[in-house]
């Protein structure tokens, strides 16, 4: 079945209005754009959305009572809530060092949970 | 009172103070400290916590508090000094900076001065929202320090007033703390903030966007309550008979930013009204001999790669700073059409120089012009401008330009 979308490209900040066409996984047409890299997107927008998930954990004994985490990859989007999910249920005690994985192969994607601050020993 | 003596003293510890301080030092700076009055250095970037962060600058994407970790290790190796919890009180012409912490009062003397106090967010009482006052009503940066920093919830049923960046961000990460976001309410017929943060922020959690409409009315006894949006005209004036009430408990408002200037106006050094940031020549010095500024108490900036470019800039001019006769001819650069604002505000000498600007409206492609005397000196073609992103450009001024005294236009052609 064809399926036409309109996608808001994020590429730079014109944000172009692009319309793409797919059957199943393969792209059919894409308009609107005025560059490559925005019909990359496109792509990969229609196929595999993906988004970068920042959130924070509960840190004990820390100078802060969070830290902040990051995915070490983009999550694909129908996952987020489920990773959210599984990233609240932890807590970690300080010290917490910036980078340090904090989840590994969250809710099975293959991605780590990694703290993207220091937070030291009260 | 303890008396000190600096070759550079940085105020405020944020990105631009630790990008300025460090560039000090490696100019050849001995004696650099940076006084903040917060706990912590990197002011508001270990609240941000969305990534985004360093992408012009270094290739990589990082999140607010990676890219003020990378900057305070610079700091750290260059071994800037540091006062946190201390406050300044008092700066004058002479660069003497009075300042309090818990050791008690400190007199600073510095040979030159960078201000970075960074800026603050507009309130209710910029946009004068008529009603009740209640609590649950939060500037959106506020919110996010609660959230990000100290584990706290603002509140469960949220209406978000302005799409600035941090309202958009405020939208999905409340969200993802489980809040009901009723709606993010925009004056102005399109966003403010970046199309990227609609799409990911917005439009990926189904988040309504209502343009066009203001909150003309907030209800609520001890708590917010319920406000009410309206359309707007072409004036922006509310339109009567469009009004709705939603009921909330909170309403963050992302109206904007102010740069923060109390200590720059204590030390009468003279403020332009389009920038809300002191006048400053193609060093970054601002009206008073060896002051500096840079970072978004200069100009507010879209991006933190571009701030810290520049405070690099203010830090390096400060650590050269050699006290010299106030005789050099400054020419102005005023703003021609389509121009908003303009950074530097003036040249004191000769030789390629950057400048920043933003543009009146969104346009198309257009041209970007600098007359001298109705001459053209400079031109560049612009794909596409928006007063959201910030225009950088560098241009070359001969010496026979600056002895002539004549103002250079700056200009937006459609």
């Amino acid at each position: 079945m064809t399926e036409r979308k309109e996608i808001t490209c994020i590429v730079c900040p014109i944000g172009c209005k692009m319309f793409i066409t797919t059957k199943g996984k393969i792209i059919e047409h894409i308009d609107g754009c005025k560059c490559k890299r925005g019909a990359e997107y496109a792509t990969y927008e229609a196929l595999d959305p993906r988004r970068m998930l920042t959130s924070s954990v509960i840190v004990q004994d820390g100078e802060w009572p969070l830290v902040s985490v990051k995915s070490s990859q983009p999550v694909p989007k129908e996952h987020v809530f489920t990773v959210l999910k599984e990233i609240k249920k932890i807590t970690v005690t300080a010290p917490v060092n910036l980078g340090q994985p904090l989840l590994k192969n969250v809710a099975r994607t293959g991605i780590d949970i990694v703290a993207t601050k220091t937070v030291k020993k009260r | 009172m303890a008396d000190e003596a600096v070759d550079v003293a940085v105020i405020g510890g944020g990105p631009a103070g630790l990008a300025a301080a460090t560039a000090a030092k490696e100019h050849g700076a001995t004696n650099v400290v940076i006084i903040d009055r917060n706990s912590w250095l990197g002011g508001i970037l270990p609240q941000c916590i969305h990534d985004g962060f360093g992408l012009e600058e270094t290739g990589a994407s990082m999140t607010g508090p990676e890219y003020a970790e990378r900057y305070i290790k610079m700091a750290e190796k260059q071994h800037v000094a540091v006062m946190k919890e201390t406050m300044v009180l008092q700066l004058n012409r002479k660069k003497e900076i009075l300042a309090v912490n818990k050791q008690g009062i400190h007199n600073i003397r510095a040979n030159a001065i960078v201000l970075a106090m960074g800026c603050r967010e507009k309130t209710r009482w910029h946009a004068l929202i008529p009603g009740d006052r209640p609590s649950g009503i939060f500037t959106a940066g506020v919110a996010q320090a609660f959230i990000n920093l100290y584990n706290i919830m603002p509140g469960k049923n949220v209406v978000i007033l302005g799409s600035g960046d941090v309202g958009l961000i405020m939208a999905r990460r409340l969200k993802f703390e489980g809040a009901n976001v009723l709606g993010v309410v925009e004056i102005l017929p399109h966003a403010s903030g970046l199309p990227r943060n609609v799409v990911q922020c917005l439009d990926d959690y189904d988040i309504p966007l209502f343009l066009n409409h203001t909150v003309t009315f907030i209800k609520g006894k001890e708590r917010v309550e319920q406000v009410t949006i309206a359309q707007v005209d072409e004036h922006m004036a509310p339109i009567a008979g469009t009004e709705q009430d939603i009921i909330c408990d909170t309403l963050l408002l992302s109206l904007g930013l102010v740069p923060e200037n109390e200590l720059s106006k204590q030390a009468t050094i003279e403020i332009d009204s389009t920038t809300g940031g002191p006048v400053v020549n193609q060093r970054l010095e601002t009206s008073v001999d060896g002051i500096f500024a840079c970072g978004n108490c200069l100009q507010v900036y879209d991006v933190v790669d571009m701030l810290s470019h520049d405070a690099k800039k203010a830090g390096k001019y400060a650590a050269r700073y050699k006290p010299k006769k106030p005789s050099k001819k400054a020419i102005p650069l005023v703003l021609g059409k389509g121009v908003r604002q303009v950074v530097p505000q003036k040249m004191t000498e000769a030789g390629k120089t950057e400048i920043t600007m933003r543009s009146e409206k969104i346009q198309s492609a257009s041209t970007l012009r600098v007359l001298v005397k109705n001459k053209e000196i400079f031109k560049k073609k612009l794909p596409f401008v928006n007063p959201a992103n910030m225009i950088k450009t560098s241009i070359d001024i001969d010496s026979q330009i600056i002895a002539s005294g004549q103002p250079l236009e700056v200009m937006i052609d459609d």
